[in-house]
C-alpha cells in the first residue's frame, strides 16, 4: 500500500506549488489538512482567485468520504478512549481505511493495526509531499505532470466500481459534473456527489 | 487575500468530518439510511474530481484517460495507472 502513496504525495506537492501556493503554506496544509485530493483541488481554486468560502466548501465535499470512514470505524472503535478516537480520526486516510477493511481480528488488535498503519501512511505522505514541493518548480512543463493528479483519482475511483450500484453512482456523478460545468467553479462537485448517492441508493434498492 | 484563514477552515472542516461519528457516545446507533448513503460517497466524489479534467473533447487527454481507466480496472495500482496514463498522453500527443 505504501508504494502507492509516494507518487500521489509527490504529485500533490508538485501540483500545489505549480498552482502558485508558497512552499511553506503547502507543507503546513499537508500537515493540517492531510487529505491530498482536497489539497490539489483547493490549490487550483486558490490560484484561480476563488473566494475563501468556496474553497472550504469544495474541501467539505471532496472530504465527505471521511465521514463515511468515520461511521464505519465507529463500529470497531466506539469503546476506545476519547483521545485515542481523536487520534484515529486525524490519521484516517483512504489507504488506512482500505487496509483495515481487509483485516481480521478482535477490536483491540484492529485499533492498534489502524493506528500503526495510519502513522506509517502519515509519515510516508509528509515525506513525499515535501519531496514534491522541493522538486515542484524545477520540473519541465513539457512532461505534463499536472495530468498525474486526475490520473491518481482514476486509480482511486475505478477499482471501487465492482457492483452495479457503485458503478451507477460513479457514472451519475461523472455525467452530473459535466452537465454542471456552467455552475461557478466546483459547485458542480456537490451536485455530482448528491446525484451519485441518490442513483447508488436507487440501484441498490432495486436489486434486493 | 491571505491564504492562512482558508487553510485553517480546510483543516477544521476536514478534521470534523473525520471525527464526526467517532465523537458520538458508544450507545448511539448510526442511522441505517445514512450509513448506506455514505457508502456511495467515495465512488461519486472521486469520479467527479477527475472526469472534467479527462473528458475534454478532441484532446489526447481523453484517450490517455481511457488507457488509465483500463489499467486501474485490471491492476488497481496507483503507480501503474499514473505511469500508463502519462505515457499514453505523450504517445497520443506525438501521434497527432
Amino acid at each position: 500500500m505504501l508504494p502507492g502513496i509516494f507518487p500521489f504525495g509527490v504529485i500533490t506537492g508538485v501540483a500545489m506549488v505549480a498552482s502558485g501556493i508558497e512552499p511553506l503554506v503547502a507543507m503546513a496544509m499537508s500537515i493540517a489538512v492531510f487529505a491530498g485530493a482536497s489539497m490539489v483541488a483547493s490549490a487550483q481554486l486558490l490560484a484561480s482567485g476563488s473566494p475563501a468560502l468556496l474553497v472550504i466548501l469544495a474541501t467539505l465535499f471532496i472530504n465527505l468520504r471521511f465521514m463515511m470512514y468515520s461511521a464505519s470505524l465507529r463500529q470497531h472503535f466506539a469503546h476506545a478512549p476519547l483521545r485515542v478516537r481523536l487520534l484515529a480520526a486525524y490519521l484516517t486516510a483512504d489507504n488506512a481505511y482500505g487496509l483495515l477493511l481487509g483485516r481480521e481480528g478482535d477490536e483491540s488488535s484492529k485499533l492498534h493495526y489502524f493506528l500503526g498503519a495510519g502513522a506509517s501512511i502519515w509519515i510516508a505522505w509528509q515525506v513525499s509531499v515535501a519531496a514534491g514541493i522541493l522538486v515542484g518548480a524545477g520540473l519541465p512543463a513539457a512532461w505534463r505532470l499536472e495530468f498525474a493528479a486526475p490520473l491518481a483519482f482514476v486509480a482511486m475511483s475505478v477499482p471501487l466500481l465492482r457492483d452495479r450500484a457503485m458503478a451507477g453512482a460513479a457514472i451519475a456523478a461523472g455525467v452530473t459534473v459535466i452537465a454542471a460545468q456552467g455552475l461557478p467553479l466546483r459547485l458542480g462537485l456537490a451536485a455530482a456527489a448528491l446525484t451519485g448517492i441518490a442513483v447508488g441508493l436507487l440501484l441498490e434498492r432495486r436489486r434486493t | 487575500m491571505s491564504v492562512w484563514p482558508v487553510l485553517i477552515g480546510m483543516a477544521l472542516v476536514t478534521y470534523l468530518l473525520r471525527a464526526s461519528f467517532l465523537l458520538l457516545p458508544p450507545e448511539v446507533e448510526t442511522p441505517a439510511l445514512l450509513k448506506r448513503a455514505l457508502r456511495y460517497v467515495p465512488a461519486a466524489v472521486l469520479t467527479a474530481i477527475w472526469v472534467p479534467e479527462v473528458f475534454a473533447p478532441g484532446d489526447e487527454r481523453l484517450l490517455a484517460g481511457v488507457v488509465a481507466m483500463a489499467v486501474a480496472w485490471r491492476w488497481r495500482g496507483t503507480f501503474a495507472t499514473i505511469a500508463a496514463g502519462l505515457l499514453a498522453l505523450h504517445f497520443f500527443e506525438w501521434l497527432t
